[in-house]
């Protein structure tokens, strides 16, 4: 196994809790030197999952509400606030090692951004940064969310989340990282049109190998 | 039994501090080496702090929701004394062997890997999970299917397993419209959709760039074809880091090189004199480190030498840090010798090893490979008479030492005042230069001063 191999896995439709006990499982591995740098790619059920910075009120709607619209909540072990999943959205979660030479948080947090910043290119949307908001936005509008866990070892887990055709009704549910009056859009929503989760899913995976500058190992769903 | 430091660890360029989210460990609890005894927080990051050593959690110095500066120290753990201590502390000791640590095994190519019986059961449960999600279809397939009302399973895979692919799914809908005059609508919009991102990239890579950034902004690395036989493999991170800086510092100075020989035998009598007083630390002592001591008392003489050209002005650094190469074999990477004009012949030299040690376990931090200022490289370890460096991008000069070797060298007897021929130990510097702001001049002075400084090695530096 060398330095540069990513191994990316699709793991489809699947629900939060199971995907987050394969990256607890992914990460131990990593640190153990039993896999490469991995890539898991998916999407969620409707869920609610809240960061270590985050605060329960930034959860507009109740429970009953939640459980009406079919919403499951999970505290979780990430950086940032709170953040909704569901389907029509690619959230990615790199496990990868750090070390050597990439031991820097905010750089990490960087690259993700520039991932997804390229990859809107590719569709001719202008994403960019904003200062003090780790995240990717187009003008104001919030088209990705970034949280992210490093493991001792520099290990890393969860990872980024961007809308791409998924309703975004339901971020109504919540004050998305817990900042108030935030707009929230996706890649068909500024295109005007409805794109594929495919076509993104594989662009995300070209340009975030392209930042991280990794040997694509096996690339196991991309049609 | 020795109390080790738990530090908040620098874990970025710009992060100055963290803020204990969580202990993971009370006071008198046992932790093993690496496993995390509390959890930071800083923007979007969490991150868990290993324990340095494996023993028992003394003190905890600061409380959750703290925010402390880097380098504060978080907690001590006293290590375990020489024997395998294993009732340990109070904490259960089964519950404490770690299943953060599997034992390596060997892995099958489509699996995640076997780490322990424990866990490869639970694996094999999770991944038959994830492959059962995976090799079903992809999101695109599922909702293909959908929208025209057709149950995947009736679907003839062709993809891996039998999987679903998004021609197998377009492949039916359209032989069964040919039997129900039936169009597919998503025939159309998935042609546009793989057309539209190609357009992208060739408004990106041929629209109007200038020149002269595309010139010093990004490298592009020509391709070739391949004859029969060759094997293509992709280029790793550290590679493709390592072409694309020798590319731009190729490209942006104007390199210049000069060449002066050298005699080791002062610094070889140094060096046995400081082996005869201290010989556990005299063996140390490589030639790299008298010569990055040499280096370092120079260069704040040679000012633009330690210095760089940067847009219209030319910065003069106010600190001395001495790049090292190390090999890594594959790879090379650059640690820092930070301020070494500030640090003793014995300071350079422990630095250096540790340095060394750092960069061949992968555990240099971000700082500890930036900032510098000037480049030592010593490929005369492996025979190499004479090298032209390339000089690291963001510097102005690198010294690459030659092969420090016996040979014949002419002298004037002082006694008798006629020439003889002696064997010495002596090695060829050559110092590529940044001809924009080192003059040969200057370049040949600095090599001139260095050679004398090491050819009359003084004592007890």
């Amino acid at each position: 196994m060398c330095l540069g191999d990513l191994e990316v896995r699709n793991l489809g439709l699947i629900p939060y809790g199971e995907s987050l006990r394969i990256q607890e499982e992914l990460v131990l591995l990593r640190r153990a030197g039993d896999v490469s740098d991995q890539l898991l790619i998916q999407e969620h059920p409707h869920v609610i999952t809240i960061g270590k910075a985050a605060s329960e009120k930034h959860i507009i709607v109740s429970r009953e509400q939640m459980e009406e619209l079919g919403i499951k909540v999970f505290h979780v072990g990430r950086g940032g606030d709170v953040t909704y999943h569901g389907p029509g959205q690619l959230v990615g979660y790199p496990i990868l090692d750090l070390k050597p030479n990439r031991k820097d948080l905010h750089r990490y947090l960087r690259d993700l951004e520039e991932a997804l910043i390229r990859s809107l290119s590719v569709f001719s949307i202008k994403g960019s940064r904003r200062e003090n908001l780790t995240g990717v936005w187009v003008g104001d509008r919030k088209v990705a969310a970034i949280g992210v866990r490093v493991s001792s070892q520099w290990i890393t887990s969860h990872g980024f989340a961007i809308n791409i055709c998924n309703d975004l009704s339901y971020f109504e549910t919540i004050v998305p990282c817990g900042i108030s009056d935030v707009q929230i859009t996706s890649i068909s929503n500024e295109l005007g049109e409805e794109i594929g989760m495919d076509i993104v899913s594989e662009t995300v995976v070209r340009e975030f190998i392209g930042v991280f500058g990794h040997d694509i190992r096996s690339n196991v769903e991309l049609d | 039994m020795s109390r080790f430091e738990v530090p908040m660890p620098q874990m970025g360029e710009s992060i100055a501090e963290g803020t204990v989210s969580k202990w993971l460990r009370t006071i008198g609890q046992r932790v093993e080496k690496d496993e995390p005894i509390l959890e930071i927080s800083t923007d979007k990051v969490d991150a868990e702090i290993p324990s340095p050593v494996s023993g028992v959690l003394a003190k905890v110095c600061v409380e959750e929701g703290q925010t402390v500066e880097v380098g504060t120290v978080l907690a001590y753990v006293e290590a375990d004394g020489g024997e395998q201590n294993v009732s340990g502390g109070e904490a259960d000791s089964s519950q404490q062997q770690p299943k953060m640590f599997p034992q390596p095994t060997t892995i099958g190519e489509s699996s995640i890997g076997h780490a322990s019986e424990a866990t490869a059961h639970k694996n094999k449960r999770e991944l038959s999970e994830t492959e059962r999600l995976k090799n079903k279809s992809s999101p695109v397939v599922r909702r293909i299917a959908k929208e025209h009302g057709i149950s995947i399973d009736n679907v003839p895979g062709t993809g891996h397993l039998e999987r679903v692919t998004k021609a197998d799914i377009l492949r039916y809908i359209k032989d069964a419209s040919i039997h129900s005059n039936y169009q597919s609508p998503d025939d159309i919009v998935s042609s546009q959709a793989v057309g539209d991102p190609d357009e992208g990239l060739q408004t990106l890579s041929r629209g109007e760039i200038d020149i002269w950034s595309s010139y010093y902004g990004e490298v592009e690395h020509p391709t070739f074809p391949t004859l029969p036989g060759d094997k293509v493999l992709p280029m790793d991170r550290l590679r493709q880091l390592t072409a694309d800086h020798m590319v731009m510092a190729k490209r942006v100075a104007p390199h210049v090189h000069s060449v002066i020989e050298v005699d080791f035998s002062s610094v070889d009598q140094v060096r046995t004199k400081i082996a005869q007083n201290d010989i556990s630390r005299g063996r140390g002592f490589s030639y790299t480190a008298f010569v990055t001591w040499a280096c370092s008392r120079l260069l704040g003489k040679y000012g633009n030498i330690n210095a760089v050209l940067s847009g219209k002005d030319i910065i003069y650094r106010n600190s001395v840090n001495i790049g090292i190469a190390v090999d890594l074999d594959p790879g090379l990477i650059v640690p820092v010798a930070k301020d070494a004009d500030e640090l003793s012949l014995a300071e350079t030299s422990g630095l250096i090893n540790e340095l060394a040690v750092k960069a061949r376990s992968g555990n240099l931090s971000p700082e500890e490979i930036q900032g510098s200022t000037f480049t030592i490289t010593n490929p005369g370890i492996l025979g190499t008479l004479v090298g032209i460096p390339i000089i690291p991008h963001g510097t102005s000069a690198i010294l690459v030492l030659g092969a420090i070797e016996k040979r014949p060298v002419v002298i004037e007897n002082v006694d008798t005042g006629k020439d003889e021929v002696v064997v010495r130990k002596t090695s060829l510097f050559s110092l590529g230069f940044d001809h924009r702001i080192v003059d040969g001049a200057d370049a040949a002075r600095f090599l001139l001063d260095l050679k004398k400084l090491l050819e009359f090695f003084p004592e007890n530096v």
